[in-house]
């Protein structure tokens, strides 16, 4: 089998081919990484390449194969997002101030991966501690997205964020498959952006522990894939209880994989009304309702929903998450690690370290959360907000007893360029809009591709579904794939 | 709600980000940009709802409280920017 062929495989079927001996594992991470050595200069999707420890981790493998020893992820090679703390790797949350940072530890998602045989390719690129819905915010450069515009070809597309290197490196096949972390949309909008799938998780699925914090009640891990299958794969390795994360939930890990096999016949799927934006392109709307069509024709039944303070999702994350975010990064302050710019005294080192170290994104979300948490405006926003989001649950939590999962769409829009919707910032946060109520109620949710806009580019729909219900997600999901059967790959890609 | 100048100033102390004067007036329109858009929030009647501080809607779980980790300064001090010793080095604070 050539290098170009074992980098088309799908994670399901390259642990079949490794298991028949078809090849080793050194060769399915030789290929990758002679893809990522050749199309990385150009796509910036990852920070960091490990070659050296992923082929270690492949010998180690194969000899494990050899045995007739196979966990679940043994020698498929995936990318890491940047924010999971990875023992002895450098890690630095696509931020200046931890540049020279490497970790001591390993994230508990990260371990659980390995702890199933995976081999890690490398680091992958993001938006500045997760801040960001177009990569453009890493101190680390952009990310270029594999998929170009049919009649725009010079025009450079942003991957999404802040999971835009695991997105794009999934779609341009130089990973099987990556981890991505979604704290309001960072896995979701990427992969529909990139045409791959992307889960963000039911909040305490997966463990937070050595995830690099941003808004803590809102951060969760997730995987990218290119197929729904191969996310249910990746995800059954991720996720699971852990007593350092009080907050990682000590329920069962179901079999994901077998889910997406289920039908979803006699399955209520609910159409929530709301889910529309001022300047949506028609062809959103139009891959949408394709979807109720092919839900319904696969026996589905499909009904109207009102989700009423979806429009308040937005506001009321741009009062959480910068919260939140304010008191997580107060811990960057040139002292125990990271980067130190000297001062006068040592308020002076704190402030021009952060000053040194903080993009312009973080910078004005810290500068919002420490505003809206300061004395006297702590009430009128933050716990105002808070009360809003337990509107925004109740909306879901009345959705859900009447169906079993809510269908719309992703985005509202496909991919930009570089340099667009950078002049506004409330601008760049509307890409969020459909993602985040999901992600203030902490349920799961779905990016599965499901149809080319008018330019080429792909679109995803997003299958949301009830607490700790994966895997009705991932069955509806497969089903929107199955019926979308889309052919179309990116133009950057490896054997391109 | 709109911040004057004075205010963008001390939100950046606190915060202790360091802020030339140069940056302020930019930085003073895009923070009131972003406060002027959540005053929607407003519209919302929220009497009588209790607060949701997380999504994670099951009681916390909790453990002895003893001490379960420690006991490698080396790896705690590894990535510090300057250490002398078992300790973290920072400018004189006390004169």
């Amino acid at each position: 089998m050539t290098g170009t062929s074992l980098t088309d495989l799908t994670i399901a079927t390259a642990r079949e081919g490794l298991r028949r001996r078809d090849f080793t594992s050194r060769e399915l991470t030789e290929a990758h990484l002679a893809v990522i050595e050749a199309l990385n200069p150009r796509l910036n999707a990852f920070i960091t390449v490990t070659g050296e420890r992923a082929l270690a981790q492949a010998d180690a493998a194969d000899a494990a194969i050899a045995r007739g020893e196979f966990a679940p992820l043994t020698g498929i090679p995936l990318a890491i997002k940047d924010l999971f703390c990875t023992e002895g790797v450098r890690t630095t949350a696509g931020s200046r101030i931890l540049a020279p940072f490497v970790p001591p530890y390993e994230s508990a998602v990260s371990a659980n991966l390995l702890r199933d045989g995976a081999v890690f390719l490398g680091k992958a690129n993001m938006d500045e501690f997760a801040m960001g819905s177009s990569n453009m915010t890493s101190a680390y450069g952009p990310v270029e997205n594999p998929w170009k515009r049919r009649q725009d070809n010079e025009a450079v597309l942003v991957p999404g964020g802040s999971s835009g290197g695991s997105a794009s490196a999934v779609a341009a096949r130089i990973a099987m498959g990556a981890t991505g972390t979604d704290t309001g949309g960072s896995i979701r909008q990427p992969a529909s952006f990139c045409g791959v799938a992307g889960i963000k998780p039911t909040y305490g699925r997966c463990s937070r522990w050595g995830i690099v914090a941003f808004a803590s009640s809102l951060d969760q891990a997730g995987p990218f894939a290119r197929t729904v299958e191969d996310c249910a794969i990746l995800l059954g390795s991720m996720a699971g209880h852990d007593p350092k994360d009080s907050t990682s939930a000590d329920v069962p890990v179901p079999d994901f994989a077998a889910a997406c096999r289920r039908d979803v016949k006699g399955l209520r799927i609910g159409v929530p009304r709301e889910y529309r934006m001022e300047g949506m392109p028609e062809d959103i709307e139009r891959l949408w309702q394709r979807g109720v069509a092919w839900l319904r024709d696969a026996g589905a039944e499909v009904v109207d929903v009102s989700l009423p303070h979806t429009k308040y999702g937005l506001t009321t994350y741009y009062i959480v998450a910068p919260a939140e975010c304010s008191s997580n990064l107060s811990r960057y302050d040139g002292v125990r690690f990271g980067i130190r710019e000297p001062g006068e005294d040592l308020r002076d080192l704190y402030e021009r370290t952060r000053a040194t170290g903080f993009g312009a994104e973080v910078r004005r979300r810290v500068l919002i959360g420490t505003y809206v948490l300061s004395a006297g405006y702590y009430d009128a926003y933050y716990v105002r907000a808070q009360k809003v989001r337990a509107l925004i649950l109740r909306d879901f939590t009345e959705a859900f007893a009447k169906v079993d999962a809510l269908l719309a769409p992703t985005a509202p829009s496909a991919a930009f360029a570089q340099g667009e919707n950078m002049d506004d910032p409330i601008k760049m946060y509307l890409n969020d809009a459909f993602t985040i109520p999901g992600s203030m109620a902490g349920v799961p949710g779905m990016s599965v591709p499901a149809g080319l806009d008018g330019n080429g580019l792909p679109l995803g729909l997003q299958v949301i579904g009830k607490p700790f219900d994966e895997e009705t997600v991932f069955a509806v999901s497969a089903a929107i794939e199955r019926a979308a059967g889309i052919t179309a790959l990116p133009q950057i890609r490896a054997g391109a | 709600m709109s911040l004057d100048l004075a205010t963008v100033r001390r939100i950046a102390t606190l915060a202790r980000i360091h802020l030339d004067d140069a940056e302020l007036p930019a930085l003073q329109a895009e923070l009131n940009g972003i406060l002027g858009w959540i005053e929607q929030l407003n519209e919302v009647n929220v009497e009588g709802i209790e607060p949701l501080t997380g999504a994670a809607q099951m009681a916390l779980k909790m453990r002895e409280d003893v001490v379960t980790d420690g006991g490698y300064p080396e790896k705690i001090l590894a990535n510090a920017p300057e250490r002398a010793g078992d300790f973290f080095v920072v400018p004189k604070v006390v004169e």
